[in-house]
């Protein structure tokens, strides 16, 4: 029971803080508010039984993805009112639009039912299982090659994140390695014979 | 135990809430973005939900491979975002028209 209440708390303040993402004025509380409704979500998770997915949205998402976008939010100069210009005009479409697509769901949800009996109790797992080793096995084992594409999904984003961002100013004094490994000492010093004491 | 269908609800709102967010802030990138991340968050906790329903692990691992790409979609969009903003000093959606679209 106590579950369900924990639940309904969290939900609530989950829509809460997307509306808050969405009708913010300022981007950085944009960004924090984002923060927040993945908090919110990631305590959700482990309601539902997720609990290593939960500590990997805050470790990851919070802990990192997070951070970048509040970095970018800050590095950006942006003229907040120039962007919310259309905002009282678009307002309405947007909420009529959000009304529309939450009646669909709920009418695949309650009305249709999927074919699921909605509102049936999941059966409770047993003493001494744990989810992250499930996880870990499962993804080991029969997921081994979706894992491996998904560590050269990330690799390709580091690659192309650093790419694109990485630019030569001019003026910039920078090394160039393979000119310094190719000079020869006759390129750099002279040597000079000349008699001693005026060559008397 | 919590119902399978208030989670399912749960994240429906979430993510009309997120298209909602997308059609009012339709001129500044970073909060499309943002309405992004939060559409892949609702997204998840259907996976999430079905999994624990269903009693099959299968779902916890595909919503792992959601974060990823959705990580490295941020990233590449925020780099994209950076570069743009260098470019234009200006991160409005009416700006870029230099594809004439």
């Amino acid at each position: 029971m106590i579950v369900n209440v924990l639940f309904y708390v969290f939900a609530a303040v989950l829509l809460v803080s997307a509306l808050g993402v969405i009708t913010a004025r300022n981007p950085v509380h944009c960004a924090l508010f984002l923060v927040f409704a993945f908090l919110n979500s990631a305590v959700i998770w482990l309601l539902l039984e997720a609990e290593f997915l939960a500590i990997t949205l805050v470790v990851v998402y919070v802990g990192a993805v997070m951070v970048l976008w509040l970095f970018v939010v800050m590095m950006l100069d942006i003229d907040v009112e120039k962007l919310r210009q259309g905002f009282t005009r678009y307002a309405p479409l947007g909420a009529l639009i959000a009304l529309i697509v939450a009646a669909q769901i709920g009418l695949v949800v309650w009305v249709r039912g999927l074919g699921l009996e909605p509102g049936a109790a999941p059966v409770p797992k047993p003493e001494g299982y744990s989810n992250t080793a499930e996880l870990g096995y499962l993804l080991y084992t029969e997921y081994l090659y979706p894992f491996e594409v998904a560590a050269v999904i990330l690799l390709v984003a580091i690659v192309a994140a650093i790419t694109l961002t990485m630019r030569r100013r001019p003026g910039q004094k920078l090394q160039d390695v393979g000119k310094q490994v190719a000079v020869r000492a006759r390129d750099r010093v002279r040597i000079v014979k000349m008699d001693a004491e005026g060559g008397q | 135990m919590i119902p399978l269908s208030h989670v399912l609800m749960l994240s429906g709102i979430l993510f009309s809430l997120s298209v909602a967010g997308i059609f009012i802030n339709r001129k500044n990138v970073l909060l499309l973005l943002m309405c992004i991340e939060l559409m892949l968050l609702s997204v998840n906790f259907n996976f999430i939900a079905f999994s624990q329903h269903l009693g099959d692990l299968s779902g916890q691992v595909f919503v792992f491979f959601i974060l990823t790409v959705a990580a490295a979609e941020s990233a590449i969009g925020l780099a994209i975002l950076v570069v743009l903003f260098r470019q234009r000093r200006s991160i409005n959606v009416e700006d870029l028209d230099a594809m004439r679209g």
